[in-house]
């Protein structure tokens, strides 16, 4: 009985050291539903995690779990979480939507954030990055770099979120290139570095020389750099490991000052619930360096068109557009609505091939 | 859509690429299978090999170094197996689960430092002539070594196999144990070293992946490679070239799967995805006509008091 | 020079003792592990297995040890059965998601009718679908002598993509703006597993559980049929003569773990998950297989057997939320518990003497 003694005392140590912890310190909790080693989607929100913890110190507790299926045991570790007094939970999947709400519902003291979702509470957030903000600069870049006028794009599933990514990259693309044309691939996946690989390598050999990824993983970049004219762009992280080329450039997603505000907010005790919808004014979207890959002036209009929509004088979804089947969508001068843009299941004009369903 | 666009050639060449992994993982099972052992720790040695060879290669600047640390890598894992199965008498199926969960997991940690570092890169052999003849060139002869090493490696398994006496051995011991210990073979020392073997091989094959294929280290990069290796073992009915083979039509799936889309074609993707594994299962069905292939003590506990 | 020796009987003593002695090993193991990772060994160890069961929170963490351990004990027994007979389905993963989606889709099909009679036809359905997912390794076992090992396996990858699918087609929420995954049934009264108790974690699929242990129990022990499944496992040639079907025996097992692998997917799909997603499944099928050799193919030892996995799986999470032990650290943690249960169970079996070294 030795010990099981030893291990009471050992619980009974940390149960008195957490609520001894949770009086002083605001205690943020993670929810991943990645590895942290994944080099990508969780890596940053791990980043955004790290960044919290380098602004306040001691006065904050940060924890994580990691890799946490989405369904019940997501909810499991956000009441694990909740229980053991965390004041803020960000929970960093769209499928933790629902567990998400439900916790919350048993736990109204504590302040949750979910990612990329859309159903909100008292105290629940949703916040989200504008990545096709990204994807209107690498449009740009693509369709001015282009030999072939062939820019190869892989995707994981045919959801709004990748669809609005090659819509916004494709009205881009056009704009400076009319005879730009895009080759898409659905990966099926979020994650098989193998099979992005192997996506990367037939879009090259179908004549691209652009490829963009929404898929995590460096696979492409070194499929291009094998091919030696290729040019790639980073996805996620920054990849500059690849620069400065076939890696001309980025989307970077930033969490670290969404989490550190809303951290603070929470201190303050000023936190209410929130739909966030950043982009690259709000510094959540990122654009990595625009390596000397690129030409000086294309670099110069990339920078420019960013510098709009950090202004938020340009909206990547300005009229006159129309759907792929040639029905109008926006008219001249109008912008695209948060509600369309989020539940974004059409082609814009002129992209070849079906959505699968 | 424009068929014209997909590049036989080029489509070959990269077919070889995406089975090579399966193929040195597959010719590995093989063995051990041919010895009467069923270890479904394929996926869980392949992570390791993966890692092993990144880690070393990324530390020493040399691919080769990485590659054969990768074996080792493998193997060492896969005494674990050997000391359940072979010494503890545990049971196979559920050691080799085990062995996996347990590799995937090691993998992860040993990995924590090499995320978003990029490896040093091994090189193609370019013959000159040779590798520039149209067609048979970039097809046969503008690889990476390994890959040469998979198809050698199936030459030899098979070779061995059919011509030699430790092939001989190595089958007799999979067929019947209790007949070869009679016969005086050390059927537990004959398995270790084909088990070994294995990890050896499963490990190249996850090394292939993340110092060639990919390049670059994440957790899990596998994604299940190591399961459709033991499918093809069995879609090849234990023979070598037939696994070369099958993991060229796998790899050639998916190959031509993303050729067909990128081309333009409007294909249910979930469903050719699905293909391999429903092609797999339909000759699986034609094959089991052929009943000899199966080593007949596959999966048994052999011990020598029986 | 040690030797081992078949034990006539396997040992009652060691058999109990065994899962003991590994539980100890691995946690000297595992010490040795959480302090290479510069954590408090004793601390680690204590919170994996002491919190969720006698912590601060145990409150929470008893009732879902239920949530978390059922499915893998009601896929595991049935398969046990089939193990005892020799006939090997490793797909129950694929079986699991096929019982969710015919579960999910029979009570989508009926939203948003309220009527008593909708969850009994999911749980029909979500049977009927696991259980046909099982009996195409079975016909084409029985018909043609395919392997079932590897078309079960095979399988499993067709029906995630066939998961893939329906959750970005078919059953895709009509009012989800385009995001994949299906309504969430807990959202629809008829159609919910709920907790039969509130805050118990009780719900259907751990009482189907229980029934399934005490079912499995009786017919190994009490039945002919179970004296069968037995025989063909341990002499098949026995069993021929003793007029065993073998071909009924395969349809008979592999369909009923397939069916319960298939409930399990259709409890968890209506209650505590909710929704049809893409990655609805998380491994209990694969899970299953090893628990059902941990409790050594019995009724009552899969019944702990489960247990002592879903302990390891919540414990693990609390360990990484408080201590920041990585997920990997967990998982290789819990590699080692089942690498020592398997290997001490030789204990059982098997003597290990010291013999004179003897020229062979």
């Amino acid at each position: 009985m030795k010990f099981t003694s030893l291990l009471t005392s050992a619980a009974m140590a940390l149960g008195l050291a957490t609520t001894a912890m949770a009086e002083d310190k605001t205690k943020v909790g993670f929810v991943y539903v990645g590895p942290v080693g994944d080099g990508g989607w969780t890596y940053e929100h791990n980043k955004g995690r790290l960044a919290v913890e380098e602004e306040f110190g001691d006065k904050v507790e940060t924890v994580f779990v990691e890799s946490v299926p989405e369904g019940p045991d997501a909810e499991r570790v956000m009441t694990q979480m909740a229980l053991e007094g965390a004041d803020l939970i960000f929970t960093t999947s769209f499928g933790y939507m629902d567990p998400t709400i439900n916790v919350a519902k048993k736990f109204p003291n504590v302040k949750f954030e979910h990612a990329t979702g859309y159903k909100t509470a008292d105290n629940v957030s949703v916040y989200s990055a504008r990545f096709y903000e990204g994807r209107a600069v690498q449009g740009h870049i693509a369709g001015k770099m282009t030999k072939s006028n062939t820019i190869g794009y892989i995707g994981s599933y045919p959801i709004p979120e990748v669809i609005r990514g090659i819509n916004s990259a494709y009205v881009h693309a056009k704009k400076v290139n009319p005879d730009v044309e895009f080759k898409i691939i659905w990966a099926y996946t979020w994650f098989d570095p193998a099979k992005e690989a192997d996506a990367a390598s037939v879009l090259i050999e179908q004549g691209a020389d652009v490829i963009l990824q929404h898929t995590d993983s460096t696979a492409p970049q070194a499929a291009a750099q094998e091919a030696g004219n290729v040019i790639t762009f980073g996805q996620a992280s920054d990849m500059s490991e690849y620069a400065p080329f076939p890696r001309v450039s980025s989307i970077i997603d930033d969490w670290a000052p969404y989490y550190i505000a809303r951290t603070q907010a929470v201190m303050d005790g000023t936190w209410e619930s929130a739909n966030t919808w950043d982009g690259i004014r709000e510094g959540m979207v990122a654009i990595g360096e625009i390596s000397d890959a690129v030409p000086a002036d294309v670099k110069e209009e990339a920078l420019a068109l960013k510098a709009a929509m950090a202004a938020g004088e340009y909206h990547p979804f300005t009229g006159p557009l129309k759907k792929q089947d040639g029905s109008d969508w926006l008219g001249e001068g109008e912008t695209a609505d948060d509600g369309t843009l989020a539940g974004m299941n059409f082609y814009v004009e002129g992209l070849e091939g079906e959505i699968p369903q | 859509m424009d068929l014209s666009e997909i590049n036989p050639v080029l489509l070959v060449a990269s077919l070889m690429v995406a089975a090579t992994p399966l193929l040195l993982a597959a010719i590995g099972e093989l063995v051990v299978e041919k010895a009467g052992v069923l270890n479904l720790g394929v996926e869980g040695m392949m992570i390791v090999g993966a890692i092993s060879g990144f880690a070393i290669s990324v530390e020493t600047g040399s691919p080769w170094l990485g590659f054969i640390a990768a074996a080792i890598g493998g193997a060492v894992l896969s005494l674990l197996f050997v000391l359940l199965t072979q010494v503890a008498l545990a049971n196979q199926v559920a050691s080799g689960l085990a062995l996996t969960l347990f590799g995937l997991g090691f993998s992860a940690l040993l990995g924590q430092g090499y995320v978003g570092v990029k490896p040093p890169s091994m090189g193609e052999i370019h013959i000159p002539v040779i590798s520039d003849i149209p067609v048979i060139g970039p097809i046969l002869f503008q690889h990476d070594p390994i890959l040469y090493l998979g198809i050698a490696l199936t030459a030899a398994v098979w070779a061995t196999l059919k011509y030699t006496r430790v092939g001989l051995i190595l089958r007799a011991v999979g067929e019947n144990h209790d007949a070869a210990h009679a016969l005086g073979y050390k059927v537990i020392k004959i398995r270790i070293l084909a088990i070994l073997f294995g990890g050896a091989c499963a490990g190249l094959g996850g090394a292939y992946i993340s110092l060639i294929r990919v390049p670059q280290w994440t957790e899990g990069m596998t994604a299940g490679v190591g399961w459709i290796a033991l499918a093809l073992v069995v879609f090849a009915s234990w023979k070598p070239w037939r696994a070369l083979l099958g993991a060229y039509l796998f790899g050639g799936i998916t190959v031509l799967q993303l050729n067909l889309q990128a081309a333009g074609v409007a294909i249910p993707v979930e469903y050719l995805a699905m293909s391999p594994y429903i092609i797999t299962i339909l000759v699986l069905v034609i094959l089991s006509a052929d009943k000899s292939s199966a080593p007949a003590s596959l999966g048994r506990i052999f011990h020598a008091s029986h | 020079m040690i030797v081992l020796e078949k034990r006539p009987q396997p040992s009652k003593a060691w058999s109990y003792a065994t899962p003991l002695v590994a539980v100890l090993a691995t946690m000297v193991c595992g010490g040795i592990l959480f302090t290479l990772l510069g954590k408090n060994p004793i601390e680690a160890i204590g919170t994996i297995f002491w919190e969720p069961l006698f912590g601060e929170f145990a409150f929470y963490y008893r009732p879902q040890l239920l949530v978390k351990g059922a499915p893998l004990v009601l896929i595991a027994i049935g398969l046990s059965l089939g193990f005892k007979a020799g006939i090997w389905n490793i797909g129950a993963e694929g079986q699991y998601i096929m019982g969710a989606i015919f579960g999910a889709g029979a009570g989508l099909a009926f939203y948003p009718l309220d009527a008593w009679y909708v969850f009994p036809i999911m749980v029909i359905a979500g049977a009927f679908g696991g259980w046909l997912w099982a009996s195409i390794p079975a016909f084409l076992k029985v018909r043609f002598g395919t392997n079932e090992i590897l078309v079960s396996l095979m399988l499993v990858y067709v029906a995630e993509q066939m998961l893939a699918s329906v959750s970005l087609g078919l059953l895709k929420n009509p009012e989800g703006f385009g995001f994949p995954g299906s309504r969430n049934l807990q959202a629809y009264d008829s159609a919910h597993n709920a907790e039969l108790i509130a805050g118990s974690g009780m719900h259907w699929g751990v009482v189907t559980a229980l029934i399934a242990v005490i079912f499995s129990y009786i017919l190994l022990n009490r039945h002919m049929l179970g004296f069968h499944i037995r025989l063909t496992g341990e002499a098949p040639r026995a069993a021929k003569f003793a007029g065993v079907n073998p071909a009924r025996l395969i349809l008979f097992c592999l369909g009923l773990s397939g069916a319960l692998a298939g409930l399990a997917g259709m409890f968890e799909v209506s209650g505590p998950s909710g929704v049809v997603s893409i990655d609805f499944n998380v491994g209990y099928g694969f899970t299953a297989i090893i628990v059902a050799f941990l409790g050594r193919l019995h009724p009552v030892g899969i019944l702990l057997a489960g247990g002592l996995m879903a302990l390891t799986y919540i414990g693990g999470e609390i360990a990484q939320s408080q201590l920041g032990l990585p997920a990997a650290a967990i998982q290789v943690f819990q590699g080692m518990l089942l690498f020592f249960l398997l290997a001490f169970d030789l204990l059982t079996n098997y003597r290990i003497r010291a013999a004179r070294s003897e020229v062979a």
